[in-house]
């Protein structure tokens, strides 16, 4: 199963993290560095797999993670999960952020961390993958974003954009 | 409890509301959208740790006042919470607002409530204690008709859910697998995996319901449901083996793009699906011949449109998993192997290795060692460390070509693994050099090689080796620097006391090495070296060197009696010990006389602790330096049996003193103890013996390395020859020759090391079987003794029976011969044959496998003393056929022992020929510690002729269901070997005993735990009756009855070692409720699923 989702940037400011398996507090946070300490040293050019840190759980733990512009989203895995399959939905997860959000980038992140969490929700349910199916995602978040019609959309952050996707390219054409 | 807290808190706001002023609110929430937007800016703005912590606190300070005041409406409250979330995020505590957090949940509208739930998620984690408050609120949404509500309650409780509570949601849920919305029924699947996770016995009837998911028409709710059954199968692969079929149909659908275009993902059709249905069907057809077929064509389909250039690593751990089944297929790929070796991601690096350790053989062990070592030498991480170097050590043991290469391999795991490594290794390698192999002189040339090159090591100025090395370094040099032949090892004790004056040098490493200087100095007394070292150490402060400089002193002053005391190189002989310790039987007669309290045995001491609260600890405190006496502590049972086999009593004493560790390694990892662990790896030593090697001889690592380096300065197209060089001595000795090397050139060489091996293995064959039949001489009179102790049992009480095995034992000893032995083993065994309904007699007395091998006197003794100590009184199993042929019959059977499960496998030789290398081996399995039993590891079963091999089994942690595997292998005369599997289900019952306790302890132990489970259960009229439901409680489950009150009974019980479960029930009408505590959170559980099991089936 899928023991936490991870998003920071190059600086190791976490974005996200959503743990499936609990965790005191600090413990929480030493995984964010650790993670964030293991993956940021990593070049480029090589694998998207690493051994689990200490913390969450040694060596029976992987960490499969991806790199976006200015973003990296790790998902740290017990060994029951297929590392291709993992790395796989992570880039379902950030298309599927792309096309919520139109052109994400780190501020619909920061700002939307609510509407990034409920995206994932349905994805990823109790440390199980639900859906892997964007149209199927898409769907279920504009009912739910259907609710929200009365609301006044916040549209504040999409000044200063550098898209998250630019790599997108690079890895899958 | 919580409806009411619930109902207080529902209440509260709105009392607030009712009397809300319109402006003060209004301006604020104005504000309010914005907040986070500026919190965001302030923090990026901010450029230390320090200023963030005080804006953050200043932040959490707004807040706690903002969601606590009473104005604050719930759309504020929002807000609010996305900001919480926000700073916990940034690991800063925001626990004020958990509460609110699920008051939001509670009242809000949709949107609120879905922060609110999303807070509660990432706040709180399954044992939070403010969770309960949440469980109205889960059920009013599960019953909700919108649809959104639904969803975020399925959410939240396969993410958070208070395992006691489940049951209050559990029937919501189930509904909802029939729910029309695909999206509920999905999430519905995966609700329901997740209590199969935390509370698998809730769940259990619901199993059948999951088979209908897995054919519902929607594809997700399919795919969820395949998360559970990959756990299901992967914990009992043979229950659902009807399934095959329908996944393979799934597949099939999934790989021939019979999905709707959307689950195609970059044009492959559902990769998720493909790799879950894939890793199902290995788990159903691994080890089941029958099941893989119907799985070859799928499979054959999906490799064909899989892409095969994804992520290297991923193809390697893919590769390895597949050479484990066959390493030719490996040849296919070398070059891509060769290339990764030298990839610049040590990931990668990593998995070639793991890989080439897979297809390492006596031909390309050299090579692939040398990359090993390489890469241990770059690498900083602990375990990689340890892991690579117990992989070398291994790989070394198995298949060293010859004695420089394995001394020089192994010192360079010492020097790198140094004290990280797992201790077996030194052991071990000391242990090889002591027991050496069948040939004298090849041994004596190992071990003055390992002499020389230790000498040459220590020379070396300024270099600090690891403790373990130099335990090992002071052993080898005291056993047997007498091979050097020099007149006085002045040389040598310099070094080692040069060695023990240096700060850094353990002591106990120190302790080692004056061992070696005690060694030594039985060879050469008179040394000025030693005088000085005596003097050094006998005013030292260490204690346990005080007493070995001491030893050493007066050791020296009677030259005769330390070279009797310390012979040159019997390190490996067995000593005679007196294991009765009957020397001291006039010490004991006395202090008996004078009042002293007499011996308990282990088990009349365990029986006693129980009843007592406080007893002392009578376990020794691990193996001490000075190993006296270590075997009498091993069997305390022993010491009724054999006085007649003791030696010379007062000079065993002593000689163990100066045995010093090694003779307690010796004894405690000797080849039976051993056995249970290294089973492969001692007939793998055997098999591949150091031979010498002209062809491939390493000087030392060192200059290896230096010669690789050089190799690549040179040219492009050289390095390309090179690689190919490389694949050639890697893949060497996979499959067939010329295809396997590229530059068809090892094939000479191949072979002399073939044929040299395999001379060895029939030699080593030979030898070992001989040992073997010398030894069974104590074993098969033991037994004798035995049955017919047994017999006598029944007339007579024990105390008379103990005397009875003595005088029979000693007479068995007197008249019998060795060549009588095989007549003596037959005819138990021959009994045991004739009359199986042994077994089915309610008592076990009758049956005693025949031990076959023993390595000493002392060992045995005490084997055959305990087996008649345990044995007699406890519960077993009927006798149940495994497996057969038409050659063996293998059936096992369990004795429920007090303090484990002791599972007993018999082979029975149906043929009439003899069976040769007969081997059992059961698989590890997770959560069982399987320890072999000494005494069964004869490799030849005769014609007709029974043989058993006993286990004794510990379970780890509670569980539902489990599974024993492993293989007989043997071998007739002249014919290939044969192997057959089995596998044997175990019970938790297997390991439940009962507790006995008094009703007083009860009530106190009840109070004590924390963990809880009810139930009530609903049985038949006959069952209902408290008498009737007693008895099946503490026959089936083996529960002790502590007390009947009424209608209500008490009975506890305890899982093996130590973990005791209490049970409370009272019967009304046709229900029984029961109620169950124990200390383990998850023991009640599967205790009440067995209960129910046991109540239905009776």
């Amino acid at each position: 199963m899928i023991k936490a989702i991870l998003i920071f940037n190059n600086h190791g400011k976490p974005r996200l993290s959503k743990f499936y398996q609990p965790y005191s507090e600090d413990t929480q946070q030493q995984i964010i560095r650790e993670t964030f300490h293991l993956v940021s040293k990593r070049d480029e050019n090589v694998c998207n797999f690493l051994e689990g840190g200490l913390l969450i759980g040694g060596s029976d733990n992987k960490l499969i993670y991806r790199h976006y512009a200015t973003l990296y989203f790790v998902f740290c895995v017990d060994s029951s999960e297929s590392e291709l399959g993992i790395l796989d939905l992570i880039q379902v997860f950030v298309e599927t952020l792309d096309k919520c959000f139109e052109n994400v980038c780190e501020l619909d992140l920061i700002f939307h961390v609510d509407k990034v969490h409920n995206i994932l929700a349905e994805m990823v349910m109790g440390g199980m993958v639900l859906e892997t199916n964007m149209n199927e995602i898409v769907t279920q978040i504009d009912a739910q974003n259907k609710l929200e019609k009365s609301e006044p959309p916040v549209m504040e952050v999409h000044l200063q954009k550098s898209t998250l996707l630019e790599r997108k390219r690079f890895l899958h054409l | 409890m919580s409806d009411i807290v619930e109902k207080t808190l529902t209440a509260l706001p709105g009392l607030f509301l009712q009397n809300q002023s319109v402006g003060g609110p209004a301006g604020v929430k104005a504000s309010f959208s914005s907040r986070l937007g500026g919190l965001v800016r302030g923090i990026t703005a901010l450029t230390s740790k320090h200023e963030e912590e005080k804006l953050i606190q200043q932040e959490l300070s707004n807040l706690k006042a903002t969601v606590s005041a009473p104005a604050t409406t719930l759309k504020m409250m929002k807000e609010c919470m996305v900001r919480l979330i926000y700073c916990e995020m940034l690991g800063y505590d925001a626990s004020f607002g958990y509460i609110h957090a699920i008051k939001l949940a509670q009242q809000g509208n949709l949107l609120e409530k879905r922060v609110g739930y999303l807070a509660v998620s990432l706040f709180l984690h399954e044992n939070h204690e403010l969770l309960l408050l949440l469980v109205n609120t889960v059920v009013k949404d599960l019953q909700s008709t919108n649809l959104v509500e639904v969803c975020m309650a399925l959410t939240i409780v396969s993410q958070i859910f208070p395992r006691e509570m489940i049951p209050a949601v559990l029937p919501l849920i189930e509904d909802k697998l029939q729910h029309s919305k695909e999206i509920i029924r999905r999430k519905a699947v995966l609700a329901l995996y997740k209590f199969h996770l935390i509370a698998p016995n809730q769940v259990q009837h619901i199993h059948i319901k999951f088979r209908k998911a897995l054919c519902d028409r929607d594809v997700g709710v399919m795919a969820a449901s395949l998360h559970i059954y990959f756990r299901m199968i992967k914990e009992n692969p043979s229950a659902y083996k009807d399934l095959t079929g329908s996944f393979v149909t799934i597949l099939k659908q999934v790989v021939g793009g019979k999905l709707p275009v959307d689950f195609n993902y970059h044009s492959v059709p559902a990769p998720w699906l493909q790799i879950q249905l894939l890793r199902i069907l290995g788990l159903l057809g691994k080890d089941d011949q029958r099941t893989s077929e119907l799985m070859y064509d799928v499979l054959d389909e999906s490799l064909r449109r899989a892409e095969l250039n994804h992520n290297v690593t991923y193809g390697l751990k893919a590769l390895t998993y597949v050479i484990q089944q066959d390493p030719t297929l490996a040849l296919q790929h070398q070059m891509t192997i060769i290339e990764c070796l030298d990839h610049p991601d040590p990931i990668i690096k990593r998995e070639t290795l793991e890989l080439l350790y897979r297809i390492t053989n006596a031909q390309n062990i050299t090579v692939i060692v040398q990359k090993m070592l390489e890469y241990l030498h770059q690498s900083k991480e602990e375990y990689i460390i340890v892991n690579l170097v117990g992989k070398i050590a291994e790989l070394a043991e198995k298949y060293a070509p010859d004695n420089a290469w394995f001394i020089q391999t192994m010192n360079a795991v010492f020097s790198v693994g140094g004290d990280v490594m797992h201790p077996d290794i030194p052991n071990n390698f000391m242990r090889l050099l002591a027991e050496g192999f069948d040939d004298e002189t090849e041994d004596q040339q190992l071990r003055l090689y390992a002499v020389q090159s230790y000498l040459t090591l220590l020379d070396v100025e300024n270099v600090f080796y690891p403790q373990k090395f130099l335990q090992v370094m002071s052993w080898v040099l005291g056993e047997y620097y007498y091979l050097l032949d020099k007149d006085t090892p002045e040389e040598v004790l310099t070094k080692l006391y040069k060695l023990l004056m240096n700060a850094s040098v353990s002591s106990e490493t120190k302790a080692w090495l004056i061992a070696a200087v005690t060694k030594l100095t039985s060879q050469a007394h008179s040394s000025n070296i030693v005088e000085r070292l005596i003097q050094e150490f006998t005013i030292s402060l260490d204690t346990c060197m005080r007493q070995h400089a001491f030893e050493l002193k007066h050791l020296r002053e009677n030259v005769e009696l330390m070279k009797s005391l310390l012979p040159v190189d019997k390190s490996c002989e067995d000593m005679v010990v007196d294991a009765s310790l009957s020397f001291l039987d006039g010490f004991v007669a006395e202090e008996l006389s004078q009042g002293a309290a007499p011996y308990k045995p282990h088990h009349q001491r365990q029986e006693e602790k129980l009843s007592q609260e406080k007893v002392l600890n009578f376990e020794p405190y691990g193996l001490s330096f000075s190993s006296s006496g270590f075997t009498g502590r091993q069997s305390p049972a022993g010491i009724s049996l054999g006085s007649d086999i003791s030696g010379n009593s007062a000079e065993t004493g002593l000689k163990e003193t100066n045995g010093l560790k090694l003779e307690g390694i010796k004894k405690l990892w000797g080849k039976e103890g051993y056995l249970p662990k290294k089973e492969g790896k001692t007939g793998d030593e055997t098999e591949a013996p150091p031979v010498p090697q002209e062809s491939i001889i390493m000087e030392t690592v060192d200059q290896t390395l230096i010669k690789k380096d050089q190799c690549q300065v040179l040219t492009q197209s050289k390095e390309e020859k090179e690689k190919q060089l490389l694949a050639s001595s890697l893949f060497v000795g996979l499959g067939s020759e010329s295809t396997v090397n590229l530059l068809g050139k090892a094939d000479t060489v191949s072979h002399k090391f073939r044929r040299k091996s395999k001379i060895k293995e029939t030699k080593s064959g030979e030898t070992t079987s001989a040992h073997n039949r010398t030894c069974s001489y104590f074993s098969s009179s033991s037994n004798a003794t035995y049955e017919d102790g047994y017999y006598l049992d029944t007339l007579q009480d024990r105390g008379d029976k103990e005397l009875n095995k003595l005088s029979l034992n000693s007479g068995l000893l007197d008249s019998e011969s060795l060549t009588e032995l095989p007549s003596v083993e037959k005819l138990s065994n021959c009994k045991l044959s004739s009359s199986p309904s042994l077994f089915t007699d309610n008592s076990m007395e009758g049956f005693q496998p025949s031990q076959s091998t023993a390595l000493s006197v002392a060992n045995e003794t005490s084997l055959a003393a305990s087996l008649l100590e345990e044995t007699s009184e406890h519960m077993h199993s009927d006798l149940v056929e495994v497996c057969h042929n038409e050659t063996i019959s293998l059936s096992s059977f369990k004795i429920w022992k007090d303090d484990c499960l002791f599972m007993v496998w018999s082979v029975s030789n149906k043929s009439g020929l003899e069976l040769e290398s007969a081997d059992l081996e059961i698989a590890p399995a997770e959560n069982f510690k399987i320890t072999e039993q000494p005494g069964c590891r004869l490799p030849i079963i005769e014609a007709e002729s029974i043989k058993t091999f006993q286990y004794s089994v510990q379970v780890e942690k509670p569980f539902t269901e489990g599974n024993l595997s492993g293989f007989i292998n043997y071998q007739m005369m002249d014919t290939h070997s044969v192997q057959l599997e089995f596998s044997v289900n175990l019970s938790l019952l297997d390991f439940i005993r009962p507790l006995k306790i008094s009703t007083e302890n009860f009530g106190k132990l009840w109070l004590s735990f924390a963990n809880d489970v009810k139930q009530n259960i609903k049985v038949s009229e006959s069952q209902a009756a408290l008498p009737s439901a007693l008895k099946t409680l503490q026959q089936k489950l083996r529960l002790h009855v502590v007390e009947i009150i009424g209608n209500e009974g008490l009975l506890a019980c305890q899982l093996l070692p130590s973990i005791p479960c209490l049970l409370h029930f009272r019967v009304h009408g046709d229900v029984l409720a029961l109620w169950f505590r124990s200390s383990c959170s998850t023991l009640p559980d599967c205790l009440l699923y067995q209960c129910q099991k046991v109540m239905e089936g009776s």
